[in-house]
């Protein structure tokens, strides 16, 4: 028996869409969005605005709205916060039922929260500060390939974080040159090289080239150091067909990991690609070219700490995080916040991090923290303080920048990783103590003395354009 | 060129992972090494191989596990009893977290002739 009847116009956004009293459900998707209204709107009238045009609304009301059931289906604002220290923003938090999404769609997820509600006109602004996933649609996701330990196992590679190094120049190199930069980097003691993520498959060096000749450099760098050593491959391409056939030629060519860059890739691709290496036994670095675009203006877009849950979602073995200490944006406290959920299974709400809800992961794989970007021996102990283990740290500039070369650049690296981790385990502090820890080890290794002497000045002191919100 | 005259060489070594660019660790400090290991709720774990073999993924267990062990001596007496069982194989010890069902640590200790 109906009880509604209909009536044709235009409803305030607030009658359907704001309920204080809403108490969210285990299964509902949460998210929290920092919002700017345009002057004069009631606060509750843009949340519920978001939270309808975001979920179910439409501007004016319409009969079929009568042949369901809206109540079940609606998103709901449910409560609404100030922003410490900003006057003209605040907080909206909006409570999703689960049945909004299709099970494992990342991209449905993205389409319905940031979609339209973006463009909207009684919005100045508007930011996707976190979501909450419920584990019942966590569990609809494959999530990594790999994850952090089976990643370890396979490569054997254990009580220390991993190293690595964005082959240089980024462009221009044939194929051939390129495989000497990276057969000297792995054979001077890096666990994996990188493809920058501009590389494709440009005119100067077609992808199959420069599979062939990495390959035959991973091999000699293998059986010369007696370690497992690997070169991200990007696979990202102009379409899903050539990516795969990228990546199937990784795979017979025994490579044991490719990349892709999840963003300017997309979504779909991504996820995709993520399953294909799951079935195919491969490891899966994820680049983020482009999420400077969406997630560094305080007031507008997308935080980080989302397209880094949405990855671990999507599947990714491991994800470029910045590196607090470098050459790229990063704040400290936001930084370690989102690396915890990427690796962590249980992240309790902690908003002095930036973490607006507890997320459970369950049994989803983690993903590696990777760090790159103008770092060098010097940052080394802040790095292994801030990542732990559990990170990859990518040395470009200060692994091939060295004087007398790359593998002389990665053995100083090495030197400087090892001494720290061995300087930690025995309980000393490394920040306190790292240059007495450093100068140490560079006794025993001139490649490290030399690294030491080339970059002892160089920093990178910019403030923060993106900071917590704190009063 | 003084550049020249002071570039130097870098050779490849087999290097064998976590470590493998430290001086030999003295016996104290693989003393501490355990002392970690022991201190993060982790299994001692030894194993060996003949350098022929040292990129398997299984090398040989000297014993099972050393579960529950919290004595350092045993562990480094352990150590010294492989290597003196196999003097030419690699000897390394391992940490086995059974929370993330990995190994915290690994590294070699004795490094084996060829």
């Amino acid at each position: 028996m109906s009880v509604k009847t209909y009536d044709a116009g235009v409803k305030e956004y607030r009658e359907l869409y704001w309920t204080p009293d809403y108490v969210p459900l285990d299964s509902d998707l949460l998210a929290c969005f920092k919002v700017t209204g345009q002057p004069g709107v009631p606060r509750e009238e843009v949340a519920a605005a978001v939270a309808a045009e975001s979920s179910t609304g439409t501007w004016s009301t319409v009969w079929s709205e009568l042949l369901t059931d809206m109540e079940f289906y609606k998103g709901r604002a449910y409560r609404i916060e100030d922003v410490p220290g900003d006057k003209e923003s605040f907080y909206t938090f909006i409570a999703y039922p689960i049945d909004l999404f299709e099970e494992g769609s990342i991209v449905n997820v993205l389409t319905s929260l940031v979609g339209n509600v973006f463009g909207f006109k009684a919005l100045r602004h508007l930011r996707l500060e976190d979501i909450r996933f419920p584990l019942a649609y966590v569990k609809t996701c494959m999530g990594p390939p790999n994850g952090i330990q089976v990643e370890r196992d396979k490569l054997n590679k254990y009580g220390r974080p991993l190293l690595g190094c964005t082959i240089k120049p980024k462009l221009g190199l044939s194929a051939k040159n390129y495989g000497r930069a990276v057969y000297e980097c792995l054979r001077g003691g890096l666990d994996f090289t990188k493809d920058d993520e501009n590389v494709n498959s440009q005119p100067f060096m077609r992808w199959q080239n420069r599979f062939e000749f990495v390959a035959e450099a991973v091999a000699a760098a293998q059986a010369e150091t007696g370690e497992r050593k690997g070169h991200y491959l990007n696979v990202t391409a102009p379409d899903p067909e050539q990516m795969y056939e990228r990546a199937e030629f990784a795979k017979e060519l025994g490579q044991p990991i490719i990349m892709h860059d999840y963003i300017t890739g997309g979504f779909c691709a991504n996820t995709g690609l993520a399953k294909w290496c799951r079935k195919n036994g491969m490891l899966l670095h994820i680049h983020r070219a482009m999420h400077a675009v969406i997630d560094r203006h305080p007031k507008h877009g997308i935080h980080f700490r989302v397209l880094a849950k949405c990855l671990r979602l999507s599947g990714g073995d491991h994800l470029h995080t910045g590196t607090v200490v470098g050459k790229l944006e990063g704040d400290r406290a936001s930084t370690l916040g989102y690396v915890d959920l990427l690796r962590e299974s249980f992240i309790p709400e902690d908003r002095s991090r930036g973490i607006f809800f507890d997320q459970d992961w369950g049994s989803m794989p983690g993903v590696f923290a990777v760090a790159s970007g103008g770092i060098h021996v010097w940052h080394m102990p802040a790095l292994v303080t801030i990542f732990g283990d559990d990170s990859v740290l990518q040395f470009g500039g200060g692994t091939q920048g060295h004087p007398w070369g790359n593998a002389a650049g990665a053995a100083a690296n090495r030197v400087a990783l090892e001494a720290c981790i061995k300087a930690r385990n025995e309980g000393r502090d490394l920040e306190r103590e790292s240059r007495e820890i450093l100068t140490d080890a560079a006794r025993h290794s001139p490649e490290l003395a030399i690294a030491m002497e080339t970059w002892k000045e160089i920093k990178f002191e910019f403030d923060t354009v993106d900071k917590l919100d704190a009063g | 060129m003084p550049f020249q005259n002071t570039m130097g060489d870098y050779q490849t070594r087999q290097t064998l992972e976590t470590f493998g660019f430290l001086p030999p660790l003295t016996q104290e400090e693989v003393f501490d090494q355990i002392a970690y290991i022991i201190a993060q709720g982790w299994t001692p774990g030894i194993e060996h191989v003949h350098p022929d073999f040292s990129m398997n993924h299984y090398w040989t267990m000297w014993k099972l596990p050393f579960f529950g062990e919290v004595n350092l001596d045993h562990v480094a007496a352990e150590l010294e009893a492989c290597h003196r069982a196999y003097p030419d194989h690699h000897v390394r010890l391992t940490g086995y977290d059974n929370y993330t069902q990995c190994q915290g640590a690994s590294f070699v200790v004795f490094e084996g002739r060829r």
